[in-house]
């Protein structure tokens, strides 16, 4: 792998059944590049939980994917209601999840921390009323 | 433990007609009983079994973000059509129990499948 992959993806707000195909594309991209399980292993769960987050919270979006020999970067995007206080809501517990989702088993406010956990570097901007990014570095 | 042997200890049938000699090849260390996806998520480190009383698609695809190895419905819950597709697709078996969650991991627990604080 010497050059730089690239990769973009829609997600759907409205099906929340199929919320989860863009991670699952990446993932198995890293596999065919023979990325290590541990590297892929983050980089899927940070994104699902992004993803998920993208559908349920902001009604959809966009994930843009960049793996370079050093790293895996993802920018998810989306023109959502934003985020008040992005520090409240880096806490483990606090959740505005409709109740759609926590049927379907989300919504116990993890999301964001684990996102936290699992990467080298994420970075949130978000203003009210017009969206929020949410960027992801992965080192390899 | 095999697979095909924890599909015993459960009285469990499989749903994605996976063949026998698959189910005998899948080796379970362990297994994870939620019905909160969030949790999984942030929770589980060792892929194994996942039961749930959960139905809908989004266990399978947290199944396969975590690669969890199978993933078992209790209480005799029902997938469609769409999720038992889906679960084939992306080669997650799933498996369906009439027992409720406490008994099924009890039955587990008790023929030797470790949780994953030990
Ligand atoms: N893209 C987004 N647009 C708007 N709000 C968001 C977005 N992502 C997260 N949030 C806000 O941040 C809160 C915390 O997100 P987090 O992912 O940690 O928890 P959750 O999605 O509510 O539950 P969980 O992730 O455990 O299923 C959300 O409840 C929501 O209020
Ligand atoms: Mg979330």
């Amino acid at each position: 792998m010497s050059q730089k992959i690239s990769l973009h993806y829609d997600i759907d707000g409205k099906d929340f059944s199929i919320a989860g195909e863009a991670s699952s594309s990446v993932k198995k991209v890293l596999k065919q590049l023979g990325v290590s399980p541990e590297i892929i292993r983050k980089v899927a769960i940070s994104m699902y939980e992004a993803e998920i987050n993208t559908v349920i919270h902001a009604g959809g979006g966009a994930a843009d994917v960049e793996i370079t020999p050093d790293r895996i970067h993802v920018m998810f995007s989306d023109r959502g209601p934003g985020i008040a206080d992005v520090a409240l809501a880096m806490k483990e517990g606090f959740s505005t999840a409709p109740e759609y989702a926590r049927e379907m088993g989300f919504g116990a406010g993890m999301g964001l921390a684990n996102i936290k956990n699992n990467v080298d570097e994420v970075k949130i901007r978000s203003a009210l009323g017009e969206g929020t990014t949410v960027e992801i570095t992965v080192l390899i | 433990m095999k697979l095909s042997e924890i599909r015993n200890m459960l009285g469990a049938k499989v749903l994605t007609e996976d063949a026998e000699e698959r189910l005998c090849g899948i080796d379970i260390k362990t297994a994870c009983g939620s019905d909160l996806m969030s949790d999984v998520l942030a929770f589980v480190k060792d892929q194994g079994l996942l039961l749930t009383g959960l139905v809908n698609p989004q266990v399978v695809r947290t199944a396969e973000m975590m690669d969890i190895c199978a993933i078992c419905f209790v209480r005799g819950k029902v997938p469609d059509e769409s999720i038992i597709t889906l679960a084939k697709e992306l080669g997650v078996p799933l498996l369906q129990t009439p027992l409720s969650l406490f008994i099924a991991s009890g039955r587990l627990y008790k023929g030797g499948l470790m949780c994953e604080e030990e």
